[in-house]
C-alpha cells in the first residue's frame, strides 16, 4: 500500500513539521510495516518543455548526440537565447543522447539548480561543443522505474511548458510505501492509514467515508442477489451523458500513479482513486452493454467468463459471479468481464459496490490465480457499510470530471451486516501483555480506534467499527490496547520455568553420534530431501525397488524431483561429487536426516475441528496418516582414508572404513551390530554387508558398485554407509554396572584354514558356541590366504580367552575348553586346524 | 705352629700404605673411565675377584688374631669406597649415556601432521544444540515432530483455517494426492500443537527443526531451511515474559547488551503478534547510519512472536481462562548468519566440506 504524504494529510491534521520517517517510523510503530519510502527526494525545477529545434551531430566516438532547443516556459527560458544551428529566441539548448523523439514534443527537462535521486544535481556544463542548460529526463533518471531506454515523451497537449513536470508524474509528493498484514485490511486505504496517523500523532481526524448519499429507491438498475451469503448487500448507482474522452484531472491521475496504479481512462481512474480513498472496490459497466437485470449468484460447472484480462476462464461451482441476461459478465470481487467494459463510446455507466463474504474472494482467487487489487482487499475484509458512500464517490467524481449526469435511482440489494460486539474483562490487557495498563486507559484506546464502549463493572462491551474485520476476539482487542501504548513499554520478566529434566536420552546420543562421526574424520553436510526416480536410476536400484516408492510431492519445485527421499546417499553422493569438482578427492562426509516412507494404505489425514480438542480416537487417525519418517545417518567416504606423507604411504577408503564408521556408531551407543553379506543395489556385489542389530536388518555397508561410483563421478572405489539410526538410539539401553572375575586369564590362539566362502563370523560363532561357559571373548586377529594353505581355502586365527569366576584354571582345562571350540567349528565349517 | 703362617711378605699387602696405594690406583682408573664398558673393566681389575684388594683380604686370616679386626676393616674400607666410586662413576656415565641417545633420537617436530582426518558438525546442528543449550538451561526441554505433517497440525490447529489469506504468506509444499491432508511443514509450529495435544501446562519447550516452503534457492532463500520455536504455557503467562526470554535468547547467542524489540504485526496463531528485532550487534544502535549490516536501522530483524491465541489452546484443549502463553519463532540460518557471518545461504546448503571444516565440532 503507497500513501502519498499529502492524501494522508487531507484527512489527517498533523504537526506541518512532521516528516515522512518520522511518521512511518511512529506508523510502523502501531503496526503498519514500512516497506519502502519514495519520492519527495527531487527538488529544483524539473519542468515540462517543448522541443523548437534539433540537430544530430555525429561525433568523434562514433555516438550520435542531439543538439536540442527547448522552451522550458517564460520563467525558465533564456530570452535571449542564441546559436547559429538550432536557432534564436527564449528558450534553452540542452544535449541529449537519446533518440526517441522530435520536434513539437513535450518532454521533461530538470533545470540547474534541480537535484535528482541519487543525489544527482544538474548544472550547466560544458559537453560536446555546447553549454547544455540542464537535461531531458528518463524515467530511471527520475526514479520512475528501470526505463532508460529513451526519455520521457508526455502525451501531446497534455501540458505546456514550463509546467511544473513532476506534479504531473506524481513525483511532487513523499509516498510512505506499507506491507500491510493480513488483519489490517482498513489500512489498504488512505482512510484507514489517515486514522492511524491521526491515533500516532493524536491529531483531528476528518473520515473520508463520511459523505452524505441518497437513501434507496425502487428507480435504481435492477439488481437480484441468490447468494445473500456470499454477497449481503449490493449497491448500483447511474451515471448519463458521460463524456468518454474527458480526461482524468491531475490529482486524481497523480495521486493513483503515486499508489503505484497506472491512469487509463477517467472511468477507470475514478473507480480506483476511490479504491484507495475508501478501501472499498467498485467496478463500473457500460450500461449500453448490459442486457437486463444483474444478478449474483453461483456459476454452474463448466461455465465460461472472459475477464477483462482477456483471458477465458472455465468457472468453478464454488465462484460467485455477476451476471446479466447474457451470463456471466464479472467473477465477483476478482475481476470484471470483458464484453460490458467501458470504453471510449461509452456514455452510460453502472457503478457496483458491493460486499463480498472474504473467504469465498479468497478461494476464487487463488482458483484462477487471479489477485487482484480488488481480491486483495474483498478476501480481507472490506468496511461492510462502505458500498453506497464508495457508490456515491464514484458517481460524484464520474460526473464531476466526466460531464455526467447523476440517475436518482438508487439500488440496494441485501441488506448490511449487523454491527458486532466483544466484551473483555476490564483487566485483560494488563493481564496479558504485563503492562499496568488501567481501565481508562483500555477504554480510552478502544475509542480511539473507533469501537464504541460500554463499561459493566470490571467488563468492557465495545462495539466493534464495521471497517475493523478482523476484531474478533477479546484478545485482538488486548493487541489494539497494546498497540497504542506501545510495545516498547512491555517490561522484560523471565518466566516461573519449573525444574526441566535437559534432554532426552535420545537427543544426547544423537549428539554423541555427531560427536563421534566427526571424531571418526566424516563433516557433516546437509542435503535437499528432493529426488527423482532418476536418481534411482543412478544407484541401479531395480524397477521394484522398495526405495523407489515415494511420498511425492504435488507443487514440486523440479519436474525432475518431485518426490522425497527413501534414502540419503543421492544427495551424499550429489555432494561428495561436488567436492570432487572443486578439487577436494580424499573425502569422508556424513548426514544425519529423515527419510521418507509411504503409510501402507495411503489413507488421508483427516480434517479436524477446532472448536474443541479432538477425540483421542481422531488423533490416532491422524498421526497414523503421517508417513513413517525415521532418522537415517548415512556417510560417503573417496579417496585416501588417510593420505600419504613423510610417514610413509597412505590407506585409501576401503568397504571396511565403511563398516568400521557404523560400527563406531555402534560403540558409542553401547549396542554390538553383527554384518552379512548381501548382493544388493547401490552395492559392490562382494563387498556389501547388511548391517544388523540383534537379527534386525538396520541398514548397509560397504564399497558402491563401480557403476555407480562412475555414474556420480566420484573416484573409484568409493564407499558408504547408510543406517536407521532411530532404531539404533531407541535400542540403546542405559548401561548396567558389570560384574566381572577377577581370576587370572587363560589365552588360547587357534588357525583354522576354511573355504574361502565361509565367512569369519561363522566361525566366530561356532568357536563361541563350542567353548563353553568359560570363554570371555573370541577375537580375529589374522586372515592369511597364499600357497602354504592352498587354493580356495584361507587361514583365520582368533584368540580366545578364558576365565573362571572363581578359581584359576589348570592348563589341561583351558585346552580342553579350546578343544571344544575347535571341534565345534570344525563340524560347523569343515574347518582344519593349521599345524 | 703359631707362627708357622707368618709371612711377612704376603702380609705386607695388608699394610696400610699397600692398600691406600691399591685405592688410589683404583679411583685413578675409575676416573678414566669413560664409558661403561671401560668402567666395568676398571670395576673387574680393581673390586672384581681377583682385584689387589680382593687378594690383601684372603691374607687377613695369616695374621694374628690381634691384627685381623684392624686388617679387615681396613680392607673392607678400602672396598665401600672403591664400589661407591664405580657407582657414582656408573650414575654419571649412564646419563651421558642416555644424553646422547636421546639426542641422536632428535627429530624434526615441524614436519606436518596431517595424516589423521579431520572431521566437523555442520553448524546448523552445533548452533541448535546451543540454543537447546540456552533454553534447557532455563528448565525448558527439546521437543521434536516430523517434517512432513498432517494439514490439520501446520495450519487449521493453529487458526489458520483452509480459506485464511495468511495460508498464501507460507508458500506450501502439498503431498500427494492434493487432497490427502499432508504437507511439508512450513515451520515447527505444528511441534507446538503436538505438544499441547500431548502434555499438560506447564509447556515450557522449543522446537528446533527443518522446515520447507516452495522458494527457490538464492543467496537469502532456501526452500530447506531450519527454524527454532518456543513455546510456553502456563498460568499468569504474559508478553513481559515472552520479552524477558527473548532478551535472555539475544543475550546468550549474541552478547551481553543485546537486546530485543517488539513490533505490532500479525501472525494467525498469536494475540497480540509481534515482529523481534534484535539491536544490531554490530553498531549497537550507535551511528548507525555508516552501519552495513542494520543497514542505518539501528535494529535487525530477527523473528516473530506473540501471545498464544486462545482459539489454538482451545483446538488443543486448554482452557485459556485458566492458561496463557506465548511463542515465538526465528529461522536458523538467519541467526548462524548473524552470529558467524555467514553471507551466502547457498554455502550452507551446498556441503562443500570447507564450510563446514571451519566450524570444527562446537560453536
Amino acid at each position: 500500500m503507497k500513501a502519498p504524504l499529502s492524501w494522508i494529510r487531507e484527512y489527517v491534521d498533523l504537526p506541518e513539521d512532521v516528516t515522512t520517517e518520522a511518521l512511518a517510523a511512529k506508523l510502523t510503530a502501531l503496526g503498519l510495516k514500512l516497506e519502502a519510502l519514495h519520492g519527495g527526494d527531487i527538488t529544483g525545477p524539473v519542468v515540462v518543455g517543448r522541443v523548437l529545434n534539433l540537430v544530430k551531430e555525429q561525433q568523434k566516438n562514433g555516438k550520435t548526440i542531439n543538439w536540442v532547443r527547448v522552451d522550458v516556459g517564460p520563467e525558465h527560458n533564456d530570452p535571449d537565447f542564441s546559436d547559429e544551428t538550432i536557432g534564436t529566441g527564449a528558450s534553452r539548448g540542452i544535449i541529449c543522447g537519446a533518440h526517441n523523439f522530435e520536434v513539437g514534443d513535450l518532454v521533461v527537462a530538470s533545470l540547474p539548480g534541480a537535484v535528482l535521486p541519487g543525489n544527482f544535481a544538474i548544472a550547466a556544463r560544458k559537453t560536446y561543443g555546447h553549454v547544455s542548460d540542464g537535461m531531458i529526463c528518463s524515467a530511471r533518471e527520475l526514479g520512475l522505474g528501470d526505463d532508460h531506454e529513451g526519455i520521457i515523451v508526455l502525451a501531446p497537449d497534455s501540458a505546456s511548458p514550463g509546467d511544473n513536470a513532476l506534479a504531473i508524474l506524481g513525483l511532487d509528493d513523499s509516498v510512505i510505501e506499507f506491507e500491510i498484514n493480513p488483519d489490517r485490511a482498513y489500512a489498504l486505504s488512505l482512510r484507514g492509514v489517515a486514522r492511524e496517523a491521526a491515533l500516532a500523532y493524536g491529531a483531528p481526524y476528518r473520515d473520508p467515508a463520511a459523505v452524505v448519499f441518497p437513501p434507496a429507491n425502487e428507480d435504481g438498475y435492477p439488481v437480484l442477489i441468490e447468494d445473500a451469503g456470499r454477497c449481503p448487500v449490493f449497491v448500483a448507482r447511474t451515471v448519463t451523458g458521460f463524456d468518454p474522452s474527458a480526461p482524468t484531472p491531475d490529482f486524481i491521475a497523480s495521486r493513483v500513479k503515486a499508489a503505484g496504479m497506472r491512469s487509463i481512462s477517467l472511468a477507470v481512474d475514478v473507480t480506483n482513486y476511490v479504491m484507495l480513498e475508501l478501501g472499498q472496490p467498485t467496478h463500473a459497466y457500460d450500461r449500453a452493454k448490459l442486457s437486463g437485470a444483474i444478478v449474483v449468484r453461483r456459476a454452474t460447472a463448466g461455465e465460461k467468463l472472459t475477464t477483462l484480462d482477456g483471458v477465458d476462464r472455465v468457472l468453478d461451482e464454488d465462484d460467485l459471479l455477476i451476471t446479466d441476461g447474457s451470463g456471466p459478465i464479472g467473477l465477483a470481487g476478482v475481476m470484471g468481464g470483458a464484453t460490458t467494459e467501458i470504453s471510449e463510446t461509452t456514455t452510460d455507466i453502472v457503478i457496483e459496490a458491493a460486499y463480498f463474504e472474504p473467504s469465498g474472494i479468497f478461494r476464487a482467487q487463488r482458483r484462477h490465480k487471479l489477485p487482484s487489487e480488488a481480491s486483495k482487499r474483498f478476501e480481507r475484509g472490506v468496511d461492510a457499510l462502505l458500498p453506497p458512500v464508495a457508490a456515491q464517490r464514484v458517481a460524484h467524481l464520474l460526473a464531476e470530471y466526466g460531464g455526467g449526469t447523476i440517475e436518482d435511482g438508487v439500488t440496494q440489494a441485501g441488506d448490511f451486516p449487523r454491527p458486532w460486539s466483544i466484551t473483555i474483562p476490564a483487566d485483560l490487557p494488563a493481564r496479558i501483555t504485563g503492562m499496568p495498563i488501567d481501565a481508562d486507559t483500555t477504554v480510552n484506546h478502544l475509542l480511539a480506534i473507533g469501537a464504541r464502549v460500554e463499561v459493566e463493572a470490571a467488563t468492557l462491551v465495545a462495539t466493534i467499527p464495521t471497517w475493523r474485520s478482523d476484531l474478533t476476539d477479546p484478545y485482538d482487542l488486548v493487541e489494539e490496547v497494546a498497540r497504542i501504548v506501545g510495545y516498547e513499554n512491555v517490561p522484560s520478566v523471565l518466566p516461573p520455568a519449573p525444574p526441566g529434566r535437559g534432554l532426552t536420552r535420545e537427543q544426547r546420543l544423537r549428539r554423541r553420534v555427531g560427536f563421534a562421526l566427526a571424531g571418526a574424520g566424516l563433516v557433516e553436510v546437509k542435503t535437499y530431501p528432493f529426488v527423482g526416480q532418476a536418481d534411482f536410476d543412478k544407484l541401479g536400484l531395480p524397477a521394484d525397488d522398495v526405495l523407489r516408492r515415494t511420498v511425492d510431492i504435488a507443487n514440486p519445485l523440479s519436474a525432475e524431483r518431485p518426490s522425497l527421499t527413501t534414502t540419503l546417499l543421492p544427495g551424499l553422493l550429489e555432494t561428495a561429487a561436488r567436492n570432487v569438482s572443486r578439487g577436494r578427492t580424499d573425502l569422508a562426509i556424513f548426514e544425519t536426516a529423515a527419510v521418507f516412507f509411504p503409510t501402507k494404505d495411503g489413507t488421508k489425514a483427516p480434517i479436524l475441528g477446532v472448536e474443541r480438542r479432538p477425540s483421542e480416537d481422531e488423533l490416532a487417525a491422524l498421526f497414523a496418516a503421517v508417513p513413517d519418517q525415521p532418522r537415517f545417518v548415512a556417510g560417503v567416504l573417496v579417496g585416501a582414508r588417510e593420505p600419504s606423507g613423510w610417514w610413509g604411504p597412505g590407506r585409501a577408503a576401503s568397504w571396511a572404513d565403511a563398516i568400521e564408521v557404523v560400527s563406531e556408531i555402534a560403540r558409542v551407543l553401547g549396542l554390538t551390530l553383527t554384518t552379512r553379506a548381501v548382493e544388493r543395489a547401490p552395492w559392490h556385489p562382494g563387498r556389501c554387508a547388511e548391517i544388523l542389530l540383534g537379527g534386525r536388518e538396520i541398514g548397509h555397508a560397504g564399497e558402491l558398485h563401480p557403476s555407480v561410483v562412475r555414474a556420480y563421478g566420484l573416484p573409484p572405489r568409493a564407499v558408504a554407509f547408510e543406517i536407521d539410526l532411530d532404531v539404533l538410539i531407541a535400542s540403546a539401553k542405559a548401561p548396567e554396572s558389570p560384574t566381572f572375575s577377577s581370576q587370572p586369564l587363560a589365552k588360547e590362539d587357534v588357525a583354522l584354514i576354511v573355504d574361502e566362502s565361509v565367512t569369519a563370523q561363522t566361525v566366530a560363532d561356532a568357536l563361541r558356541e563350542g567353548a563353553g561357559g568359560l570363554l570371555e571373548s573370541v577375537r580375529l586377529f589374522d586372515v592369511y590366504v597364499g600357497p602354504q594353505i592352498g587354493v580356495g581355502k584361507k587361514s583365520l586365527a582368533f584368540a580366545l580367552r578364558f576365565r573362571a569366576p572363581d578359581r584359576t584354571l589348570t592348563e589341561a582345562e583351558a585346552s580342553a575348553a579350546r578343544d571344544a571350540a575347535v571341534a565345534t567349528a570344525v563340524e560347523r565349517t569343515g574347518a582344519t586346524q593349521r599345524a | 705352629m703359631t707362627q708357622s703362617n707368618f709371612d711377612p711378605v704376603e702380609v705386607a699387602v695388608l699394610q696400610p700404605e699397600a692398600i691406600d696405594a691399591n685405592v688410589a690406583d683404583a679411583l685413578a682408573a675409575i676416573a678414566a673411565a669413560g664409558t661403561l664398558d671401560e668402567l666395568k673393566a676398571a670395576r673387574l681389575a680393581h673390586a672384581g675377584d681377583r682385584s689387589p684388594l680382593a687378594l690383601a683380604n684372603r691374607e687377613i686370616g695369616a695374621l694374628p688374631p690381634a691384627a685381623k679386626a684392624a686388617a679387615g676393616q681396613r680392607v673392607g674400607k678400602a672396598r665401600d669406597a672403591i664400589n661407591q666410586t664405580v657407582a657414582e662413576r656408573q650414575a654419571v656415565l649412564e646419563a651421558a649415556a642416555e644424553e646422547a641417545l636421546l639426542a641422536e633420537e632428535r627429530v624434526d617436530v615441524t614436519l606436518p601432521w596431517d595424516r589423521l582426518p579431520v572431521g566437523a558438525r555442520h553448524p546448523l546442528t552445533t548452533i541448535q544444540d546451543l540454543i537447546a543449550d540456552v533454553f534447557v538451561a532455563m528448565g525448558w526441554e527439546i521437543a521434536e515432530g516430523p517434517e512432513v505433517e498432517a494439514e490439520w497440525l501446520n495450519f487449521d490447529a493453529l487458526n489458520l483455517g483452509p480459506d485464511h489469506p495468511a495460508r498464501t504468506m507460507q508458500d506450501t509444499f502439498w503431498l500427494e494426492p492434493p487432497d490427502g491432508g499432508l504437507v511439508l511443514r512450513t515451520h515447527t509450529s505444528p511441534v507446538q500443537a503436538r505438544t499441547m495435544l500431548g502434555q499438560e501446562p506447564p509447556i515450557y519447550v522449543v522446537c528446533p527443526g527443518r522446515v520447507f516452503r516452495t522458494d527457490e534457492l538464492d543467496a537469502t532463500h532456501t526452500p530447506v531451511f531450519h527454524q527454532v520455536e518456543g513455546l510456553v504455557v502456563d498460568k499468569g503467562i504474559t508478553m513481559a515474559h515472552l520479552k524477558g526470554s527473548l532478551d535472555h535468547f539475544a543475550q546468550a547467542m549474541f552478547g551481553e547488551g543485546i537486546t530485543t524489540r517488539f513490533r505490532p504485526s500479525y501472525f494467525p496463531f498469536t494475540e497480540p503478534s509481534a515482529e523481534v528485532d534484535l539491536i544490531c550487534f554490530v553498531c549497537r544502535g550507535v551511528d548507525s547510519d555508516n552501519c552495513r549490516t542494520c543497514r542505518g536501522e539501528g535494529w535487525i530483524e530477527w523473528g516473530g512472536c506473540g501471545v498464544v491465541n486462545p482459539r489454538v489452546l482451545r483446538s488443543a484443549g486448554i482452557d485459556s481462562e485458566v492458561y496463557s502463553g506465548f511463542a515465538f519463532g526465528m529461522g536458523i540460518e538467519r541467526t548462524l548468519m548473524f552470529r558467524h557471518g555467514v553471507e551466502d545461504m547457498r554455502d550452507m546448503v551446498e556441503g562443500d566440506v570447507r564450510f563446514t571444516s571451519a566450524f570444527g565440532v562446537e560453536l
